[in-house]
């Protein structure tokens, strides 16, 4: 993990030790001010066409003229509620709630057998968590779809919340990377005192793990709240959708109306935004640690 | 369960008061050098497997059954829904090496594969840009990581909007004097560059803050010697820098090819692989659940896991990764 601290700061006036020659400077803040517009403009403009009337999009004036009224917010109701953007955050947020649960349950029981115990066959389990970071999970849907049919889940939400319980090992991961800093002298401690394993787990190590539980659910909330594929999959019917399948239906009905589609777009990236902001640092963190897993 | 005795962590003694409670032969030399202990105790046998039970029955139910049964259903003629299926040997696999139009789809990966290439340099300058101080830092920080954050789909509606004709890119490029009615998603090429740099514009991010973190966990004094030494900045990267971040530049690598061959979201959402965007895991995915060709797809499934085994293998071969510490 980086720490920010670590960056040296000018603070004494004197000049920074990191600091780059001047004749590049200029050249520097050229090149991020054009990286922030390649990001930026394309999600500006979708964000100034949500604003505007249909007839101000249909009319075919430049894209990149500003709204006749700001506060137009009669986009956003569409989307709300012709769009079922309502239903889906619903249907989001119990998926979200149980397989994030579920996800750091299984994730610290797992990280905390495999660290805490000696048993046979460990290597092999362990072997066997990490081979499935390997398998693509988009091309065993093929497979997976006939295991979840013959549950009878298809249609459901639980198919969805199974699947992303049962297939994250990142969070497996980061539960171990952070359990192993967890002194057994605690678990010993405990022991002594009479406390069998499931107490320590969930007296002892469950309460430490906070900070990854953090991690853990940052991550995991992020990818599921975005995921596409397996709701679009498992759950087609329309009082289902998630916000990325409700979103995705928006094509169809709204084909041309670029108003509609873009408040959908916007109000299924506010949420991101406003998390992005408040955990910025959590999540450039949970990501490193996610990715360099 | 009550066990008075303690498991000691290998280099702490066992001392003596913790195992004098219960026990009464407290024996200072052991078969294996140690007191019996919790650790042989018949319930410490069965402990872990309780915790390990649910996670176990998950990872196999949703992991390891469907790659057995995909490999099974590839030598099959299996359409998905009836109850019956045949054997049919190797013709899944001869079809799909034989039929070009079915392994062709593999090029339009070579489009992802160039985006990251790009993306990766693209991180890799701007990681080392900002791991130097600049004014509003965390601001472009921020800027440049959020696309990674955006669900899928709406960038996938963001980008259609961006290419679409009279789009925010033919403004922008007006605004710029440059006047194009090019349908960017209209043949082929310019519809999978298109595609593709959608990829790199949505990934970048996360490329750049790995490398910023790698290159951030390098102490501050090395440079300062450096400097001292009189070491000009490209200098520096070479020595300090690149050497930092090698094991999340592999890392990056490896991602990058999976990634390109297994390239599905953006396309699919975009163009559903209209005008020849098609990715080989939304052929897949169509063959399996629009033509119901259970069969083939899992033939085409099997393939895939096959070469990212492949790579992924040749990866460990060429860069030991000393961070494989798992087992």
């Amino acid at each position: 993990m980086t720490a920010p601290a670590r960056t040296p700061a000018p603070l004494d006036g004197r000049p920074a030790r990191r600091r780059p020659p001047r004749v590049s400077t200029v050249l520097t803040y050229a090149s991020l001010v054009a990286a922030s517009l390649v990001v930026l403009v394309p999600l500006l403009v979708v964000l100034l066409t949500s604003l505007k009337t249909s007839g101000e999009v249909a009319d075919g004036t430049d894209v990149l003229a500003l709204p006749h009224d700001w506060l137009n917010f009669s986009n956003y109701g569409t989307a709300f509620t012709d769009g079922h953007m309502l239903m889906a955050f619903g249907n989001t947020a119990f998926i979200l709630l149980f397989s994030v649960t579920g996800t750091v349950v299984i994730g610290s029981m797992t990280a905390y057998a495999v660290d805490r115990f000696e048993f046979r066959f460990k290597k092999a389990v362990m072997a066997l968590f990490l081979l499935a970071t390997l398998v693509p999970g988009v091309t065993t849907q093929v497979a997976t779809f006939q295991v979840i049919n013959s549950f009878g889940l298809i249609d459901t939400r639980w198919a969805p919340i199974l699947l992303y319980m049962g297939t994250d090992i990142v969070s497996i991961y980061i539960f171990l990377q952070f359990i192993r800093g967890i002194p057994t002298s605690l678990d010993e401690a405990a022991r002594l005192d009479g406390a069998n394993a499931f107490t320590i787990y969930r007296k002892i190590i469950f309460p430490m793990l906070k900070p990854a539980i953090a991690t853990v659910v940052i991550i995991k909330g992020i990818t599921t709240y975005n995921d596409f594929y397996i709701p679009f999959l498992y759950m087609p019917s329309e009082d289902l959708g998630t916000i990325s399948t409700a979103l995705f239906r928006f094509k169809g009905p709204y084909g041309a109306h670029w108003e509609t589609i873009s408040a959908g777009a916007i109000l299924v990236i506010l949420p991101t935004l406003l998390v992005f902001l408040f955990l910025q640092r959590y999540i450039y963190n949970g990501f490193t640690q996610g990715a360099t897993k | 369960m009550t066990h008075s005795t303690r498991t000691a962590p290998p280099p702490d003694p066992l001392t003596g008061p913790h195992t004098a409670g219960r026990r009464p032969g407290h024996r200072p030399v052991d078969r294996r050098s140690r007191p019996r202990s919790w650790r042989d105790h018949p319930l410490r046998r069965v402990t872990p497997w309780l915790f390990l039970l649910v996670p176990l029955a998950l990872l196999v139910t949703f992991t390891y059954v469907p790659v057995g049964n995909m490999i099974y259903y590839s030598f099959t003629d299996w359409d998905g829904v009836s109850p019956d299926r045949s054997f049919v040997g190797g013709d899944n696999y001869e079809e799909l090496f034989t039929r070009p139009d079915l392994f062709r789809v593999f090029a339009v990966s070579l489009y992802y594969l160039a985006a990251s290439v790009v993306q990766i340099a693209a991180a890799l300058y701007f990681a080392t840009v900002l791991s130097f101080d600049l004014r509003l830092r965390n601001l472009f920080k921020g800027i440049l990581f959020f696309p990674y954050l955006i669900n899928g789909v709406a960038i996938g509606f963001v980008f259609l909007y961006f290419f679409q004709d009279g789009g925010t890119l033919d403004s922008v490029l007006s605004l710029l004097g440059i006047d194009s009615d090019h349908a960017w998603l209209g043949d082929p090429r310019s519809a999978n560059t298109a595609l593709a740099g959608v990829s790199v514009w949505r990934f970048t991010g996360l490329n750049f803050v790995l490398f910023l973190g790698a290159i951030q966990s390098i102490p501050g004094e090395l440079y300062e010697a450096a400097q001292i030494d009189g070491a000009t900045r490209r200098q520096q990267f070479r020595h300090l820098i690149a050497p930092g971040i090698r094991p999340v530049l592999s890392l990056s690598v490896i991602l990058a090819i999976s990634g390109s061959l297994s390239v599905f979201e953006i396309p699919f959402i975009m163009t559903g692989g209209a005008t020849g965007t098609q990715t080989f895991v939304i052929q897949t995915v169509k063959l399996a659940f629009q033509f119901n060709k259970t069969g083939l797809a899992s033939a085409c499934a099997v393939v895939l896991l096959l070469i990212i085994l492949a790579v992924t293998w040749i990866q460990r071969r060429l860069v030991p990764d000393e961070k494989v510490d798992l087992v």
